[in-house]
């Protein structure tokens, strides 16, 4: 078989990892591996800042009265919150760590097309990170992270521009990471590599990548508008100078609502490999998944205006939007039913990547699920701006991309770190995720039905019980999102070493060292199986143990 | 309205509910039929484009019911029946200020009788704003620079929340306020308690104050249109378009003139933004549409109301 040929059972003396020590070895690397690990720190970073905005906002919550904050700060932590989450975590986690880490390992390549565009695509988005970092210690912004107007241009006397222009050049980061990925993916994949033989994540990168450089300059443009109206009082958004708000919610939601998909397509991808390896099985469908992934970005596109169904649209423009959100829902029904097909008849392994995998598609489905409510007009206008929504945007957003994310890091960490994680740590932080997650969430669905609107400081005590229950619920959920933090850095020194290929897992980026060498491959790899063909993976293997 | 709303609720959420349990149930009986133990070989399966095919259409049509229920509801509860009653709001950070017809004014409680179709004319002095009343299962957003509305018809006498939905500022939780549905004999006591000038009278002294009066003439052909009986109906412009004469598009027309001129007229009225308050514009454009309506115990044949109901848009 052509694979023994590429396999280096050995690590190698020189890896990506101790190929130069200095700091200068790091920051002006062009390793697409080096700069995964660059933003695997940095958007940790604003992950755990993130975290603790929203610590803020649970305690507050815990009692109805404004008693721990003043409503302006508060307005600010849940403003903080959102944009640190969205901007400098969930859009850049998956694709810029495990998407740079992986893209070039997994079809062959040495590298990404452009590798110093992609160091740029870094530097802008530390910038952007730091400019934020100044806005907030200045006095933070205030008008949630959907900028609104008239209240981001006239309402708001905080730190909008500055703001503003954080998210401006962070999708510059993006833009530049798209469209590395695009050339890349056409350009850069091994002999016999075709396109119906790339693995589904690459397909949900190449998916994601056509988003963030058709979607991102939109956000852009919007921003700079904002803050043309905020500084020369040009009348685009605020009625009073001739200009029109809804204008500004259609833009936003142009690239915001894609940004979603931006968000989960990845950890889809990411997804479609944990169970395929845990069940030892080919995906059910390969084309369905494949494609789905690009209908959905393509669909993506088309129901931006669901978010603004009482805003004042038409009555027949919201049926419209109406209409086709249900479209985008049939190719991420796809997805679940498929990948539950892809276990009849696997062989199952219950190793922490699949638990991450199991809890995905539980918090996925009920994300889903909900968002239909949501599609359907009679209901989103009741539901609309209460936690119902809250609740569903955190089951998509939170509950499918961390699962991914945090499914994917324990999957490829060997590869990463050359490391086992420990595995029983592991299974714990996994199960109190999940269980964090929900006694998180779930509440804020009921909350939201009996009306209680989103980014309330005070509210009525009839809310309390259940308020109770999210921050207790968000409390588990921090000590299983630490966890992970603790045991990762643990592992580096003393997790069991990895060999080349731990899992028995089918991908060409386990064909090379664990940690890869700078160049990825000592050999151009040549590509004659289909992806995940389990089948001809010899059966002894199968069994061996997971980590030795 | 809440009823239906739930009904369809109730619905989606068994529907949603089967989802997830044939979901949950499918993973963990494979996840333990075919766990991994030794002697036990996965069995390769490429997929099957008929199954595929039955999951992607099946569950559209499912969700096609519940688009036609809830764009149904959804129509329902954006078409104000013709005989409701007319109340204007103007949000502001953080206040609701309401006035009735008759010129009763409230800040943050909004007094209605049951049985009566109630209907909101909103809009804000600042920021967006949004009116929601989860008893009703209502909510609209309230637009700076134009009206936006709303309508329900309570059902039970209480006390019921009102909330601003749309993130407006520092105050944002704290502009609520009640929703007070009154038995009908109590709610016309609550009304007479209220000042002498309907809000269409206070609109007839401003439209002579201001001296929109000297060239929207009743009587003979004025520079502008004469504005008797516009209202809701069709207007020619100057560029050849047509738009109808609905609320905001007199609100319009006041703020900003020369948008949307009347085919035959020069634009030569100057814009009265920044010279007349919101609570001022509402009493205009309720002036100028009484100025459509019929004398009281007639109907239009236009505008026909509802049997036993025909006096549109009129309160006594």
């Amino acid at each position: 078989m052509a694979s023994t040929a590429i396999t280096a059972n050995q690590t190698p003396k020189l890896n990506y990892l101790n190929n130069g020590h200095s700091l200068k070895s790091w920051l002006l690397t062009t390793d697409h591996k080096r700069i995964a690990l660059l933003y695997l720190i940095s958007v940790t970073f604003f992950f755990f800042l993130g975290g603790f905005f929203a610590m803020l906002i649970r305690l507050e919550l815990l009692t109805p009265e404004g008693d721990l904050m003043q409503a302006d700060t508060y307005n600010k932590a849940f403003t903080m919150h959102g944009m640190i989450m969205v901007f400098f975590f969930l859009i850049p986690v998956v694709p810029a760590v495990l998407g740079n880490f992986l893209v070039p390992l997994m079809i062959g390549a040495k590298d990404l097309a452009f590798p110093r565009i992609n160091l740029l695509s870094w530097y802008l988005y530390i910038i952007a990170g730091t400019l934020f970092l100044h806005c907030m210690l200045n006095g933070g912004v205030d008008t949630g992270w959907t900028f609104y107007t008239p209240y981001s241009t006239v309402g708001s006397n905080t730190n909008v521009i500055e703001a503003g222009l954080a998210v401006f050049i962070a999708g510059f980061s993006s833009i530049f990471t798209g469209l590395n990925f695009i050339v890349t993916i056409h350009r850069m994949r091994a002999p016999g590599l075709t396109w119906d033989r790339l693995p589904l994540f690459i397909w949900s990168n190449y998916a994601t990548s056509l988003i963030m450089i058709l979607g991102t300059p939109v956000v852009a443009i919007t921003i700079v508008l904002v803050a043309v109206e905020r500084l020369f009082h040009l009348g685009i958004f605020d009625p009073r100078l001739g200009g029109d708000p809804l204008l500004f919610q259609h833009l936003f939601w142009f690239y915001s609502h894609p940004a979603v998909y931006i968000m989960i397509l990845p950890s889809m991808g990411v997804m479609s490999e944990l169970i395929t390896c845990f069940s030892r099985k080919r995906v059910f469908g390969y084309n369905f998944v494949a494609l789905s992934s690009i209908a959905i970005a393509v669909i993506g596109f088309l129901v931006w205006a669901h978010h603004m169904f009482v805003a004042g649209i038409s009555l027949y423009a919201a049926m419209i939007f109406s209409f086709l959100t249900f479209f985008v829902g049939v190719p991420s029904a796809v997805k679940v039913f498929n990948w539950t097909a892809t276990l009849y008849r696997g062989s199952i392994s219950y190793a922490t990547p699949m638990l991450y995998a199991f809890g995905f598609i539980g918090l996925f489905t009920i994300g889903g699920l909900t968002g239909l409510f949501l599609a359907t007009l009679g209901i989103d206008v009741h539901v609309t701006d209460t936690y119902f929504v809250v609740a569903h945007f955190h089951y998509v957003m939170v509950g499918g991309v961390l699962m991914g994310y945090l499914g994917g890091l324990h999957f490829w960490w060997p590869k990463i770190s050359g490391r086992m994680y420990p595995e029983g740590w592991a299974k714990l932080s996994a199960l109190l995720v999940f269980v964090g997650f929900n006694l998180t969430f779930f509440p804020q669905f009921i909350l939201g039905y009996v009306g209680m609107p989103r980014r309330y400081w005070q509210y009525p005590p009839e809310f309390q019980v259940l308020n109770v229950l999210s921050t207790a619920g968000a409390s588990v959920l921090a000590v299983g999102y630490l966890l992970p933090m603790i045991y990762f850095l643990w592992s580096l020194k003393y997790g069991p070493i990895a060999d080349s290929n731990p899992w028995n897992a089918a991908g060409l980026e386990w064909k090379t060292s664990s940690p890869p060498p700078t160049f990825n491959f000592d050999e151009t790899p040549v590509v004659t199986w289909e992806a995940y063909n389990y089948d001809e993976i010899p059966e002894k293997e199968l069994e061996a143990p997971v980590a030795r | 309205m809440a009823g239906q709303v739930d009904a369809l609720y109730i619905y989606l959420l068994l529907v949603a509910g089967v989802m997830t349990a044939a979901i949950f149930l499918a993973i963990a009986v494979l996840a333990i039929k075919y766990r991994r133990r030794p002697g036990h070989v996965a069995h390769q399966i490429e997929g099957s484009t008929i199954l595929e095919l039955s999951w992607s259409i099946i569950p559209f049509f499912v969700m096609l019911t519940f688009f036609i229920w809830g764009a149904v509801i959804f129509f329902k509860e954006r078409t104000p029946p013709a005989d409701s009653t007319e109340v204007y709001v103007v949000a502001k950070q953080w206040m609701w200020k309401i006035e009735h017809m008759e010129g009763q004014r409230e800040i943050n409680e909004l007094h209605v009788p049951t049985g009566q179709n109630v209907k909101l004319i909103m809009t804000s002095q600042d920021v967006i704003h949004s009116f929601y009343i989860p008893a009703f299962r209502l909510k609209q957003d309230v637009l700076p620079g134009r009206y936006t509305t709303l309508w329900f018809k309570a059902t039970t006498p209480g006390r019921y929340h009102l909330f601003c939905a749309e993130y407006c500022g520092t105050n944002h939780s704290g502009m609520g306020g009640d929703i007070v549905v009154m038995e009908p004999q109590d709610y016309a006591q609550w009304m007479a308690g209220g000042p002498a000038a309907s809000l269409q009278d206070t609109g007839k002294q401003l439209f002579v104050s201001l001296g929109c009066a000297t060239c929207h003439r009743f009587d003979v052909q004025g520079r502008g249109p004469n504005l008797q009986g516009i209202y809701n109906k069709p207007v020619l412009l100057e560029d050849g378009r047509t738009v109808t004469a609905d609320e905001n598009y007199v609100r319009e027309s006041i703020l900003n003139p020369t948008a949307k001129i009347v085919s035959g007229f020069k634009p030569v009225m100057p814009t009265f933004q920044g010279i007349v308050s919101d609570e001022q514009l509402n009493a205009l454009v309720a002036y100028v549409k009484s100025l459509s309506q019929p004398p009281a115990g007639t109907a239009t044949a236009q505008n026909p109301g509802p049997s036993g109901q025909p006096q549109n848009m009129q309160v006594q």
